[in-house]
């Protein structure tokens, strides 16, 4: 989540806040109907949100444990989930090729605002400051501009797995299924560098950059999670995490650090088992 | 020691000074002036300077000083600071007198009439006749300028006059001796009082009627030039102010007023008035005023306009007086020439003078002589057959000989066809050859007949397919009704250059150019030829391929526009119809873009930038100040486009190679609108795909399996008859056929299904939907009794559809709401059971509409093509919304409870039934 906690969600319709460093886990989190997908939590670690593959997203209070709201209106899997800056907004995108900004703030049922440009379910979302950066599917990273009212939409040609922006806002990482990921300036859409190495085909696989931007990191299908050198584009570290597929990945927001999700293949009860690692990127 | 002198002895005494006046009785000793106020002021009352006299001087002030009774003190120090406005200049003049002024050269302040200006002949008369104008003037003193402004030198006449011995005030003429016996001049006749100063001439005309010297002449009256004012207000003629001098000294007994307003008669009169009504009360009279109450003749005041006064009938003035004015000319205008002439002999102006010699008439032209073996009746020539191959013939004709030409266009008009009226017209062509009757027809009915008829029978349809119009009465093509025939063409007409500009292969120059061929082969009904257009060098399966995909583009532009034609009149902007909301900004080409991507050339060729307005909360929320602020809209901003633009609505069947269970064609041709809208869905996303797919698998499948039932006959003696060109787009087609049905659970389920559930209900709809075919079978059956059967079967097969398409959807609501229950996982993201089964009924909604071609459900199932582009759910909701709000209960009920099927579904069939039947029935009274 950021730093101290993490937070894991999988098909068993719960979210698990952990420890990650004594690797104890703090709360569970009950209310979904279906697998929740992805989970975020607040600038202030003081609410959560989630959604799943029950078309709901979640707002929970972390202390209480309670879904504060629920917010229906996707029309099938909602695949991710963010909160803005201030917990006021969750940007939510969906496998119906939607991303829905919903108002944490007022009690209204409905979304603030539905970015259906998207051609194809979004796969990523991520938002920052004035902007909220969402891949599609459809082979697209799409930035919307709050600030600047524009929507840029950058053609990467096979369905985006995961976005991310750098820290210092100047880039953004995209995943594609064609196991490349690629650096993209944000002003300019132009290709900054690209990292291939790893393997990632069929699943929705995270992407990360280094608490310092020195580094670009991707889970991989083979196991592994690989490092780039972010400037030089070559394989700096590849880390055996697991044996099957490394889903999710997230990195501390300022100590090198990082969290990988591999999936145990069991029988298909748990997917996700989340693996606290101190380790140095 | 004079007063002392004086005391003792007072004769001799000698004073001095003038005495103080004797004190009077009780009068109070005035007090003596103080030293300091005994000033000298000159006449004016100024003070008299004394001091510094000669250069301008001051006046003295106390005791004769400059100085004060503390002394002299100069003014106080007042700074500029404050009041630098206020500080003047002072020039010699302001301490000059006034009348010194000009012996230094200093101009005069105030206007004044110099010597130069002043008129030399100043009668007091005019001066007078002056004053009382500008009294008598709206504006008072505005002819006071007069005065000021005159003539600056005596005028030559004058000076010769008098030189000649005249004197100002005596008329010009020769001396004249006064009449013994002068009468005051009468008020009536318009002769202009005198000019002489009225005092002395009165007095002097009554002494001259006192006594008169016998040799004494006098000179003439002087007369008062006319003051020829123009008009320049709008009061009406002759309409003057309120006179004052009659206003205020009450002359109500003079009546009479002359037009010439002249001052001078004025003045005369005023003052002679002003002389006799002296001890006359001062009252204001008239009926402007009303009486005052000291008036003693009140008889007059209410002086009421009796409508007797006026005319009341408007006729010719009576004659008599000879006057006729200008209002009146009628009696001139009736009357003849020659009485006008001796008319106007009596009044000829001066100067001219009658014609010796009248003008000479008008030269007049018999007429010719008829020939004698001329006949008053027309006789026209032989008329050209009119025919298309006649035309150029018949323009050489018109050319030559103009008049004979026109005659027989005029006379032959109705014998003209339609396209030669339309060149007549001068309109523009219609691309293909003549239209035949077959244009008129929807273009399903017509597709169906080419489809069951094979080439040879070209004949035979077209004699059915008039009868068939007439009765399905969709299309009142009567080819007797020239008028209406007409009308229609132009229609078709419409419809051509509507299908010209609908270009569904825009992308495809050469297969648009193919498609334009190949519909206009389709317009004439010539099937055979249809091969020639396509692309000799493509294989066979491409040809068919395409042909498949013309006729789909053909008949989805044509089914809506002759639809249209049919039962509407055109409307002027039809475009509207055709336009759909899409984003302004499409994404571009994205075949570049992956060229682009293969090049790793990021930047400019991947990126689109588009202008996005983000939601007025979400800024708020994200603390961002709103980009567009005064902008409604939210996301991308939207634009109208053409609904036809792209192929949207036909898509390429997806090869595959099993070639499997040939259907029969029939069923494909007739089910074409829907298979023309089901591809539209294909064409979106994979996962929307498959999730319609899902539903439409079930019709295509409910449908081939009543096909199959029914007709298995006909497929076969189609496919061998018309050949392979349109076996291959069959097979195509069932490809699609096939490919869903690898994806679907077995036939086993829905047969089950329509077993168990399409019992009591499929029966009563089958019921209604045998009403409805009834006609157009029992047409097919009567006019084809004599032929083979089969345009019977066609009948069949089109009923058995029907029948299949009433079915299948109460069937497989619940089957539809089960398997994306169960194959979530396969289909992707899944839908609400309740969603899907509303869209159901849509798709059903759908074929009823393409078959009753009601134009409204058209249009919604238009709306609902076009929208499903944009494919996302969003928009679904809303158009579930429409459709709730159009009053088709259908979804509304579908959605509540799609799991207790049986009642609900057979619910919202029988909704969909009447909405289907309604219009057929109502057409049908």
């Amino acid at each position: 989540v950021d730093g101290n906690y993490c937070l894991t969600c999988g098909s068993d319709k719960s979210l698990k806040l952990w420890n990650p460093h004594k690797g104890t886990a703090l709360r569970t989190y009950q209310g979904h109907g279906y697998e929740v997908l992805d989970a975020a939590g607040s600038f202030d670690n003081s609410q959560l949100c989630s959604c799943g593959a029950d078309k709901t997203v979640a707002l929970w209070d972390v202390a209480t444990g309670q879904v504060v709201r629920k917010y229906r209106g996707h029309a099938g899997k909602v695949n991710c989930v963010q909160f803005n800056e201030e917990a006021t907004i969750i940007v939510s995108g969906s496998i119906d090729s939607t991303v829905r900004c919903w108002d944490c703030r007022s009690r209204r049922p409905d979304p603030v605002q539905v970015l259906d440009e998207a051609k194809d379910g979004v796969s990523s979302v991520k938002v920052s400051d004035h902007e909220i950066l969402s891949g599609s599917v459809d082979g697209r990273v799409r930035r919307y501009d709050l600030r600047a009212g524009q929507l840029y939409s950058d053609y990467i040609g096979s369905p985006i797995t995961s976005v991310c922006f750098s820290k210092d806002g100047q880039c953004a990482l995209a995943a594609s299924l064609d196991s490349t990921l690629r650096l993209l300036d944000k002003e300019t859409g132009e290709l900054l560098g690209e990292y291939t190495g790893h393997r990632s085909t069929a699943y929705r696989l995270d992407c990360v950059l280094s608490e310092q931007d020195t580094h670009v990191g991707s889970a991989s299908e083979d196991g592994n999670v690989y490092f780039w050198d972010l400037v030089e584009g070559s394989l700096a570290l590849s880390l055996a995490v697991g044996r099957s597929v490394v889903q999710s990945l997230s990195f501390h927001p300022t100590l090198p650090c990082l969290l990988a999700a591999t999936e145990r293949h069991v029988q298909l009860w748990r997917e996700e088992t989340f693996q606290p690692e101190g380790d140095a990127a | 020691a004079a007063a002392e002198s004086g005391d003792s002895e007072e004769e001799d005494l000698v004073s001095y000074g003038t005495a103080l006046q004797p004190l009077q009785e009780g009068e109070r000793i005035k007090k003596p002036v103080p030293l300091q106020e005994q000033t000298v002021k000159d006449a004016k009352g100024r003070y008299q300077r004394f001091h510094g006299a000669f250069t301008g001087g001051f006046s003295a002030g106390y005791f004769n000083t400059v100085g004060t009774k503390e002394g002299w003190t100069p003014s106080a120090f007042v700074s500029s600071r404050q009041k630098r406005a206020d500080r003047t200049v002072l020039g010699p003049e302001d301490f000059m007198d006034e009348e010194d002024l000009s012996e230094f050269g200093i101009a005069p302040k105030d206007i004044t009439t110099t010597d130069d200006f002043a008129s030399k002949a100043k009668d007091r008369i005019k001066e007078k006749a002056r004053q009382i104008a500008g009294v008598v003037a709206a504006i008072p003193g505005t002819t006071a300028f007069d005065d000021l402004i005159g003539p600056s030198k005596i005028t030559v006449g004058v000076e010769l006059l008098r030189k000649m011995g005249w004197k100002e005030g005596q008329g010009i003429g020769p001396r004249v001796k006064r009449k013994p016996r002068r009468q005051k001049p009468d008020p009536a006749v318009k002769v202009y009082g005198c000019a002489l100063p009225p005092g002395l001439s009165e007095g002097s005309e009554d002494e001259e009627d006192e006594y008169q010297p016998e040799n004494v002449t006098f000179a003439p009256k002087d007369v008062m030039p006319v003051d020829l004012t123009p008009k320049e207000n709008v009061h009406g003629l002759g309409y003057k102010g309120l006179d004052p001098s009659q206003a205020l000294f009450g002359v109500s007994g003079r009546q009479h007023l002359n037009l010439f307003t002249g001052g001078s008669e004025d003045t005369s009169n005023l003052l002679g008035d002003l002389r006799h009504s002296k001890g006359r009360k001062l009252g204001i009279t008239g009926q402007a005023f009303g009486v005052g109450a000291l008036e003693e003749e009140d008889d007059d005041i209410y002086a009421t306009e009796t409508l007797s006064k006026y005319d009341t009938v408007l006729k010719d003035e009576e004659p008599g007086d000879g006057l006729y004015g200008w209002t009146a000319p009628k009696q001139y205008k009736s009357k003849k020439r020659s009485e006008r002439e001796v008319k106007y002999i009596g009044k000829i102006l001066d100067g001219f003078f009658l014609a010796s010699k009248s003008s000479t008439p008008s030269k007049i032209y018999p007429p010719p002589d008829l020939p004698r073996n001329y006949r008053p009746v027309h006789y026209f020539r032989p008329v050209i057959a009119a025919g298309n191959e006649n035309c150029c013939l018949r323009k050489a004709l018109e050319e030559s000989t103009g008049k004979i030409g026109s005659d027989t266009t005029q006379q032959s008009r109705h014998a003209l066809n339609a396209s030669q009226r339309r060149e007549r017209l001068g309109e523009t062509g219609l691309k293909g050859p003549a239209p035949s009757v077959l244009e008129y027809l929807s273009e399903k009915d017509r597709e169906r007949l080419k489809e069951v008829k094979q080439a040879s029978e070209q004949q035979m349809k077209a004699k059915i397919l008039p009868q068939q119009s007439r009765n399905s009465r969709f299309q009142p093509a009567s080819p007797d009704d020239a008028s209406h025939k007409w009308q229609m063409l132009l229609g078709g007409q419409l419809a051509n250059a509507g299908s010209s500009d609908f270009k569904p292969f825009a992308r495809n120059p050469e297969k648009q150019k193919r498609y334009e061929s190949f519909v206009r082969c389709l317009k004439q009904g010539e099937k055979d030829t249809l091969e020639h257009y396509l692309d000799p060098s493509m294989t066979e399966w491409e040809r068919g391929r395409e042909q498949e995909e013309f006729f789909r583009a053909a008949m989805f532009y044509k089914s809506s526009n002759s639809t249209l034609s049919s039962r509407f009149t055109r409307a002027k902007y039809e475009d509207d119809v055709d336009k759909v909301e899409v984003p302004r900004d499409q994404e571009n080409d994205i075949d570049d873009k992956e060229t682009a991507v293969k090049m790793k050339m990021f930047g400019k060729l991947t990126r689109d930038k588009f202008e996005w307005h983000p939601e007025k909360l979400l800024c708020k929320r994200f603390n961002v100040p709103d980009p567009y602020p005064d902008s409604s809209i939210v996301g991308l901003p939207k634009v109208k486009r053409d609904k036809y633009s792209v192929f949207n609505f036909l898509t390429l069947p997806e090869p595959t190679t099993s070639v499997t269970q040939a259907t029969n064609e029939n069923i494909q041709q007739n089910n074409s609108l829907n298979k023309a809208k089901k591809p539209s869905r294909w064409d979106v996303s994979d996962k929307e795909k498959e999730k319609k797919d899902s539903i439409s698998e079930f019709i295509s499948l409910a449908r081939s399996k009543a096909d199959v039932q029914q007709q298995p006959p006909v497929s076969a003696t189609e496919e061998c008859g018309t050949g392979p060109s349109e076996t291959l787009p069959t097979e195509v087609t069932n490809e699609d056929k096939d490919q869903e049905e690898e994806s679907r659970p077995s036939m086993d389920l829905f047969k089950a299904i329509f077993v168990s559930s399409s019992d009591e209900k499929s029966s009563s709809s089958e019921e209604e939907s045998d009403e409805e075919q009834q006609p157009t079978s029992s047409v097919i059956d009567s006019e084809t009794t004599k032929q083979v059967d089969l345009p019977d079967s066609s009948s069949f097969s089109v009923q058995g559809k029907i029948v299949a398409a009433s079915t299948d959807p109460g069937v497989s609501l619940s089957p539809t709401s089960k398997q994306e229950l169960d194959a979530t996982e396969e289909f992707g993201p899944k839908l609400p059971p309740a969603f899907s089964s509303g869209r159901f009924c849509r798709l059903l909604a759908y074929k009823f509409c393409t078959l009753n071609r009601k134009e409204k459900h058209r249009k919604h199932r238009e709306k609902h093509k076009t929208k499903r582009e944009h494919k996302h759910k969003k928009e679904k909701k809303k158009k579930h919304k429409k459709q709730k709000n159009k009053g088709k209960n259908k979804n509304k009920k579908s959605e509540k409870d799609s799991s207790s099927d049986t009642a609900d579904s057979s619910d919202s069939l029988s909704d969909i039934d009447t909405t289907g039947l309604s219009p057929k029935e109502l057409l049908r009274r």
